[in-house]
């Protein structure tokens, strides 16, 4: 599509619809909503090439709020709906919105097939560890002894980290944000937009109803520095509150270790510097957790390829330039045979 | 509700003279899975096309792709009924049964009536093969096939002989048997090889050896026809030529059919086709065929499951393609819940089920069309969709287009009923030209002004198709409860009875945008009319012709648009004393027609898995014009 005439830059505003938001008050998902219209407001994107598909839970509402083509659709199964959208017309720019329930539990099969094709798509995943709309029972990343109105003596099934799935099912940029980091958040977005398939982005959000503060270990402002480490590309992988604490491998194994720079003897060169490239480091850095390891977030894994639908459509375009026949050809290959009038022997 | 029984057992226990079959003959090859039937029977169909008789068949395999050697569950067979006459079905028994091992003749030889002919190949008819068919003694060389005409011969033997200068091992070279098979029978009917020979070059171009073998396997078995001594009253049969309207023909299966009609009516609608679909017997071939259209811009996505599948056509809908998809009825079951949402989020979609025996996987090769209730009522909340039936192999193409028609004329999901029978059957077609029919182009929404994403026009109650990428039209839509112009979430009662209402009359009012239903053959009224949908066409057509020839008062309604009915249906089923709908399943259109019109509609039933045959039809309609 063409633009003939420049047209106005559209501010974060713009992309907010007439519909009034009913996330419940404090909810994390305003945030984000927040983090989203003004990150296309930065990328400069444009209304009517945008399109928002969502499946079903509190996050799905999302489309409603925005300003741009929006389809709520049926819960978990969204990765499709977009590969559909994406096969008619590769030229929409196309973001998917779930949560832990929508994406991890009845949408599981969807997302790992989505991410291993690779279909160009932002995929928003808002994990609160908790099944909102609901009312409150554990989740696919609930943690071990959750409780819950359906498990009123703590969950007992192992959660999943929805980044290491998504290196699993061989995602080609996946990356970490939380919810009230808006600044972080709206740059991971870009990235996560600039780059071409699938870009698989987790936000930590805080429910504020049914599971508050299940985050705050890593979150809260007096901890964050400490049990977080933003990751970037080509930067060594520092983090805590003096800047002093850093990653390395623990020799002789493929394992992570946290050190102090300046304690026994270690120095900035011995940090690990982040290479986004690097898949087997990317799911290290998904995989870590407190209270021995900080929460990573930023750009965890990014290593681009071709995307599904230009795959598919690159298809269609060569066999349409070889071809040269239509369809009445097409009716009339093979055996046919002529009737002729008063064909009675 | 009263309804008959058919007793799969009773096809012989009708005496009836039947001038046409004088001029007509059956043929049903049967072997193992791995024997090549299958193959034999498109060859000998198409050497009885271009020889200008008309034809019918009804290939019948097994769902194991290569089930035990020998067993009887391996059995794989294909019937072709061709004439000198319209033909519409496969025929209810066969005249001649060729059974390439004891397991083939001990499946299919209750079927061959007394007098037929019987070609077995002795060469198979080893001991171990004899008891993996169940069979304690060797039917050959007991009394057992008394009464037949039986050609036994060894073809094995005959076909190694044929092929030892091509240097092939026993095994590769025993593959060409089914084309001395098919050589011995062309020779009988006086086919001409020449097509065969042609397709067997072009299918093993890069092995000329191995097409060799078997061009001289099927000149083998022909000259054996000449020169063998045949047991009496068995002589070559030149079979005329039918009266077909002139024109250009070929053969034609359902899923070919259904395919090109999917494609042709998305270019008719001036839309790209994406085609979402997840493999499932007996469905996958329209997957395969409009795979292979990518030339003609076809585009089509393997999904992983029935469920995505839907979803991806609705997606393409969205944004602007015809999306469609395809399954059979477990498939079907998965997707109903997408289905909802496209008829709330009012989006075209078309959904092909190929019919098969149910419930759960049931009998994934064996046809049946129990699945009209699911099609009707098979999702949550009010929920109604248009439903078509194609009644041919080559009624799909036409079906199909009326798809794409409803669909995006009316913004709604359409479901058009085949069945494995269909899907796999073939006919001969007269070839349209494409370039003749009725265009139907798509105008998307682009004006803004006054733009509501769920207005309707008075008309046809449909809303606007205004598609992603439309500066200005910007709209969210999605499953939750609309409001009525506006398209945002409403939770009103009022609002919510009033979107059902309106969504309800939508699908009522295509009556008035679908042919009125004509009387397929006989008067519009009188004592008794035979009203039938879908692949039980060809048994309901021979069977009223041939009651109606012996002096019956009674006729013949086919339904194509199961939903809504056509607008004078009620009136013109109103105008006989009896209605007989023969179904395969136990009464789904009988209790749609009691239903709807308050008629007093009987049942007759068969869930076997197999087409319903003539004679069952005839003595259902002599019954009920009795009692």
């Amino acid at each position: 599509m063409t633009v003939d005439t420049p047209v106005a830059k559209l501010k974060p505003n713009d992309f907010a619809s007439d519909q009034e938001v009913r996330w419940c008050p404090g909810c994390g998902d305003y945030a984000i909503l927040k983090g989203v219209q003004k990150t296309l407001a930065d990328i400069g994107a444009q209304r009517e090439n945008t399109v928002f598909v969502s499946g079903i839970g509190c996050s799905s509402r999302l489309p409603y709020y925005m300003s741009t083509y929006g389809f709520h659709t049926i819960h978990g199964r969204a990765p499709a709906f977009v590969t559909g959208v994406k096969m008619a017309n590769p030229d929409l720019d196309v973001w998917m919105v779930t949560g832990d329930g929508d994406g991890l539990s009845i949408g599981g099969n969807h997302l790992l097939h989505i991410l291993r094709r690779n279909v160009d798509v932002q995929i928003l995943l808002f994990n609160n560890e908790i099944y909102g709309l609901t009312k409150g029972q554990f989740s696919p990343t609930s943690r071990v002894g959750t409780r819950s109105p359906s498990t009123p003596m703590g969950s007992i099934d192992a959660p999943v980290k929805p980044c290491a799935v998504a290196l699993g099912c061989g995602a080609r940029f996946v990356a970490r944000a939380v919810d009230t980091s808006i600044k972080h958040l709206t740059s991971v977005l870009a990235t996560a937009h600039a780059h071409k398939g699938a870009s698989f982005v987790e936000i930590y959000q805080n429910c504020i109803v049914y599971n508050d503060d299940v985050f705050a270990e890593f979150t809260d402002r007096a901890v964050a520095a400490d049990r977080q480490i933003t990751v970037e590309h080509s930067k060594p992988l520092i983090f805590g509150a003096n800047g002093d604490k850093g990653l390395r491998f623990l020799p002789g194994t493929m394992a992570l270790e946290v050190v102090t720079i300046g304690e026994d003897g270690v120095t900035e060169a011995d940090i690990l510097v982040h290479d986004q490239t690097n898949h087997s480091l990317a799911m290290l850095l998904a995989n870590m957790t407190g209270p021995d390891f900080p929460v990573a977030i930023g750009v965890l894994y990014c290593d681009p390829r071709p995307t599904y639908e230009r795959a598919a459509h690159g298809q269609i375009a060569q066999a349409v330039e070889k071809n040269t026949s239509d369809w009445n050809d097409v009716l009339r290959r093979g055996h046919t045979w002529e009737i002729e009038d008063a064909p009675l022997d | 509700m009263k309804a008959m029984a058919v007793s799969v057992d009773d096809a012989h226990s009708l005496e009836r003279v039947d001038q046409e079959s004088r001029e007509s003959v059956v043929i049903r090859f049967a072997g193992d899975s791995g024997d090549g039937m299958q193959l034999t029977g498109s060859q000998f169909t198409l050497a009885t096309a271009i020889q200008g008789n008309d034809l019918a068949t009804f290939p019948d395999f097994p769902a194991e792709i290569r089930a035990p050697a020998g067993t009887t569950f391996g059995v794989s067979a294909f019937q072709i009924n061709f004439a000198a006459h319209k033909v519409l079905t496969a025929g209810d028994a066969p005249d001649v049964l060729v059974a390439m091992n004891p397991a083939a003749l001990k499946v299919n030889i209750g079927d061959l009536p007394p007098g037929g002919t019987l070609i077995v190949d002795t060469g198979s008819f080893s001991d171990r093969n004899l008891k993996k068919a169940g069979y304690d003694a060797n039917p050959l060389e007991d009394s057992s096939l008394e009464g037949y005409r039986l050609v036994a011969v060894d073809m094995s033997q005959n076909t190694l002989n044929a092929v030892a200068k091509f240097g092939l091992g026993q095994k590769e070279g025993l593959r060409s048997k089914n084309m001395w098979a098919l050589g011995l029978v062309m020779w009988l009917f006086g086919r001409d090889r020449q097509p065969t020979v042609d397709w067997l070059k072009t299918k093993f171009e890069k092995r000329e050896d191995i097409a060799n073998a078997n061009i001289a396997a099927l000149n083998a078995g022909h000259a054996f026809g000449e020169t063998a001594e045949l047991p009496d009253g068995l002589s070559r049969r030149v079979i005329p030529h039918a009266d077909i309207e002139p024109g250009l023909y070929r053969a034609v299966t359902g899923s070919e059919a259904m395919a090109w009609g999917l494609a042709i009516g998305a270019d008719l609608a001036g839309l790209k086709l994406m085609f979402g679909s997840y493999p499932i017997t007996p469905a996958s071939p329209l997957l395969h065929i409009l795979s292979g259209l990518k030339n003609q811009g076809v585009i089509t996505f393997q999904a992983e499951d029935e469920i995505a599948a839907v979803c991806s056509a609705i997606g393409a809908s969205y944004a602007g393609a015809i999306g469609a998809t395809s399954s059979s009825g477990p498939g079907i079951a998965l997707k109903a819940e997408a289905m909802g949402l496209a008829v709330v989020a009012e989006l075209p979609l078309v959904i092909v089920n190929t019919q098969r025996a149910g419930p759960s996987t049931g009998m994934p090769t064996k046809t049946e069309q129990s699945d009209l209730m699911q099609a009707m009522y098979g999702r949550n909340g009010d929920t109604p969709i248009p439903v078509l039936s194609a009644h041919s192999p080559s009624s799909c193409f036409e079906v199909a287009i009326e798809a794409v028609r409803i669909a995006t004329k009316y913004m709604t999901p359409v479901m058009v009923l085949a069945d494995g029978y269909l899907a796999n059957a073939s006919e001969p077609w007269r070839v349209p030209d494409v370039a003749t029919l009725e265009k139907f182009p798509v105008d998307f929404r682009t004006e803004t002004e006054g733009f509501q994403p769920y207005l309707r026009d008075p008309d046809t109650l449909s809303r606007p198709w205004a598609i992603p990428g439309t500066p200005g039209l910007e709209h969210r839509i999605g499953g939750i409860e609309k409001d009525y112009d506006s398209g945002n979430i409403s939770y009103d009662p009022a609002n919510h009875q009033r979107m059902t209402e309106v969504r309800a009359a939508k699908v009522a009012g295509i009556a008035n945008d679908i042919p009125e239903q004509a009387v397929t053959f006989g008067d519009a009224s009188g004592s008794l009319v035979v009203v039938g949908w879908g692949s039980t066409f060809g048994p309901i057509d021979q069977a009223v012709r041939k009651a109606r020839a012996m002096g019956r008062d009674v006729s013949h309604v086919h339904v194509t648009h199961l939903n809504p009915f056509p607008r004078n249906l009620e009136e013109l089923l109103s105008g006989y004393d009896r209605i007989l709908v023969p179904e395969m399943n136990s009464g789904q259109l009988v209790r749609m027609l009691r239903a709807d019109f308050l008629l007093r509609a009987e049942g007759l039933n068969k869930v076997s898995g197999q087409p319903f045959k003539v004679s069952e039809i005839l003595t259902a309609i002599d019954a009920a014009l009795e009692s």
